[in-house]
């Protein structure tokens, strides 16, 4: 700002355009150390988001690790064919998108009514302490619980002592072996691991609701339920909207680290998801070109997902995203 | 406010049972944990049986020893140490940096500048193309492959620049008109006001950092250069008994199993997390605050 304007009212400017140009490269040379700090970031941009995003293209070549990318001979859409031709397909999608639908369906509205209930807690100090504790499992890394589930699932495990000692089963189950259990096991262990860092931006949000509204709800009669339902809740209505497009745009995202920690040859048929697909052809079976290709379809329709969402919510209460 | 109200009776029992299930929550969170803990302090063989829920049945350290004494865990340690350290210090130094530069309004070219990074947001080339783009820097097996590629974020980038916003100019220009250029401006006047989004950052990064085990499992094959993260992953996820031999080192005794040492090596890893969590605590939530308001 300061530049420019001292620029300008120093230099009288027989024609704009060239005047312009100086002022453009006075004002350059003037914020010479700025433009540095600033192209840093933007090479770093580049490199590690642009020159990936030039890379798919090998999706539509037959790529092999010895040629470079340019050199190797395009084939079109073949590897998307090969995709849709692959007997693995069907049962990828089904596991992407149903522990996706069951993520949403459950671990999506709990932390909000954890967010509700933690709001009427009446003693601040026991809020703060279960604040605490409900956002420490946040911090732990998938590694870590990956290891705490198989020693609580373990043959000797806290779960088969307990439902043998109830009598409810006789031998001990290997959970993790079980493809019918590892679905319950994604969703829980998720939800255990996320509720109290996801209600974190509620409780934001119901902070910021107006105390009049509570009181006017309290002379209108309003009990303790009525308010959360009537006042709370589409208090936080634009919240929940937004945070509801970026889940439904993350659809596609199974959680990768979690599946690829607690996923084994046995419980493969629920286990194989687009990501850990992708993982698996690409960098352990070194099939570049085909894993590239698969990535690429997801990725498109996450982007619709995104869009659609975002239209959606626009329509139905004025917030979005963009 | 809520004060003006008469408790009624279901007011009463409304407050009892959130309670109960507030204190049922707290419960389901920190058991597992526990669970853990009280087991790697069993004895190996023992523990073996099962049935240890509330406290350790026979009491061992053997577990912690032998894993203090495993080179293996220790070197992978050590690198866990080096990445996070360093891997954060740069990561907060460079994306302030940049979204200081960018938050400058007279800066020319700035709206495409911040585009290119918007759009970043929403696009990238997925795993296959940006494992070739790190092959190709020679980054594979590569201490700097923890580094370099995680030294800048466009999300923190946003944090950042929205806190920066709020610096009043004044600050600025009195330092500029003592003769400082921008670098010395960002380094001397904004990262010590900035203190708070820098310790939030800091402390996301670093969880990061310290929590990140798929750049060791892809991009390292060296064992000597992999984090402690990874690690475990090998021998958690893949149980990998050659590992776990390379784990115990001779003169260990019996009481040991790998069972056991998986356990201690966990509580091991967790501890700094643990530790250092409720003195982050306030920032990060601050922290978090800052990012969802423009986010």
């Amino acid at each position: 700002m300061s530049a420019k304007l001292g620029a300008e009212l120093t230099q009288p400017q027989p024609h704009i355009s060239e005047g312009k140009q100086r002022t453009l490269l006075r004002r350059l040379l003037n914020q010479k150390y700025l433009q540095v700090m600033a192209l840093l970031g933007v090479a770093w941009i580049i490199i590690f988001s642009y020159i990936p995003m030039y890379g798919v293209i090998i999706a539509f070549k037959q790529y092999v690790i010895t040629h470079s990318i340019s050199d190797a001979p395009w084939v079109g859409l073949e590897n998307f064919k090969a995709f849709l031709d692959d007997d693995e397909l069907p049962k990828v999608i089904w596991n992407t998108l149903g522990m996706s639908f069951f993520k949403l369906l459950i671990g999506f509205p709990l932390p909000i009514l954890f967010a509700l209930f933690l709001n009427e807690l009446r003693s601040l100090r026991l809020k703060k302490a279960v604040q605490t504790i409900s956002y420490l499992p946040h911090f732990l890394s998938w590694v870590i619980l990956g290891g705490i589930l198989a020693t609580w699932l373990a043959d000797v495990g806290i779960i088969n002592h307990i439902l043998m000692g109830l009598h409810i089963i006789k031998e001990p189950i290997s959970y993790l072996a079980e493809p019918s259990y590892f679905w319950s096991i994604i969703i829980t262990s998720d939800i255990w691991k996320e509720l109290g860092w996801s209600a974190i931006i509620y409780l934001a949000a119901i902070a910021g609701v107006s105390p009049d509204l509570y009181e006017a709800a309290t002379i209108d009669g309003a009990g303790r339920f009525q308010k959360m339902w009537y006042v709370t809740l589409p208090g936080i209505k634009g919240t929940v909207s937004i945070l509801f497009i970026l889940a439904i745009s993350g659809v596609l995202n199974s959680n990768f680290d979690q599946i690829l920690v607690l996923r084994n040859s046995l419980n493969e048929s629920a286990s194989n998801v687009i990501d850990i697909y992708v993982y698996q052809t690409g960098l352990v079976n070194s099939r570049y070109s085909y894993s590239a290709a698969v990535g690429l379809i997801k990725s498109l329709i996450a982007l619709v997902l995104l869009l659609i969402a975002n239209s959606v919510s626009k329509k139905l209460n004025e917030t979005s995203l963009f | 406010m809520l004060k003006l109200n008469r408790r009624t009776a279901g007011d009463a029992t409304f407050d009892a049972i959130n309670v109960i299930i507030m204190l049922a929550v707290c419960f389901v969170t920190l058991y597992p944990i526990w669970y853990v803990l009280v087991n790697s302090f069993n004895e190996g063989q023992d523990a073996m049986r099962g049935g240890i829920y509330w406290w350790p049945r026979v009491f061992s350290i053997e577990s912690y020893q032998a894993v203090f004494k495993s080179s293996g865990i220790m070197t992978a340690m050590g690198v866990t140490v080096a990445k996070t350290l360093l891997g954060t210090a740069l990561h907060v130094f460079f994306t302030a940096m940049v979204a200081y530069a960018f938050s400058r309004r007279e800066l020319v070219g700035q709206k495409v500048y911040i585009l290119l990074g918007t759009v970043t947001l929403f696009f990238n080339g997925g795993l296959i193309p940006y494992y070739l783009l790190i092959r190709d820097l020679h980054l594979l097996d590569n201490f700097l492959v923890y580094i370099i590629p995680a030294m800048f974020n466009f999300f923190d980038l946003i944090i950042f620049m929205t806190f920066f916003r709020e610096i009043p100019d004044g600050l600025e220009e009195a330092a500029r008109i003592d003769g400082a250029n921008d670098l010395s401006i960002f380094v001397r006047i904004i990262i010590p006001v900035s203190m708070p989004v820098i310790a939030t950052i800091a402390l996301f990064h670093g969880v990061y950092q310290w929590n990140d085990y798929f750049t060791g499992m892809i991009y390292i094959n060296n064992m000597d250069l992999q984090p402690i993260q990874t690690y475990l992953y090998r021998i958690v996820a893949q149980s990998s008994s050659n590992q776990m031999a390379a784990a115990m080192p001779g003169g260990i005794s019996k009481n040991v199993t790998s069972q056991s040492i998986k356990l201690a090596t966990m509580v091991v890893t967790t501890m700094p997390i643990v530790l250092a969590y409720p003195f982050l605590q306030k920032y990060f939530v601050k922290g978090l605050m800052i990012g969802s308001i423009k986010g």
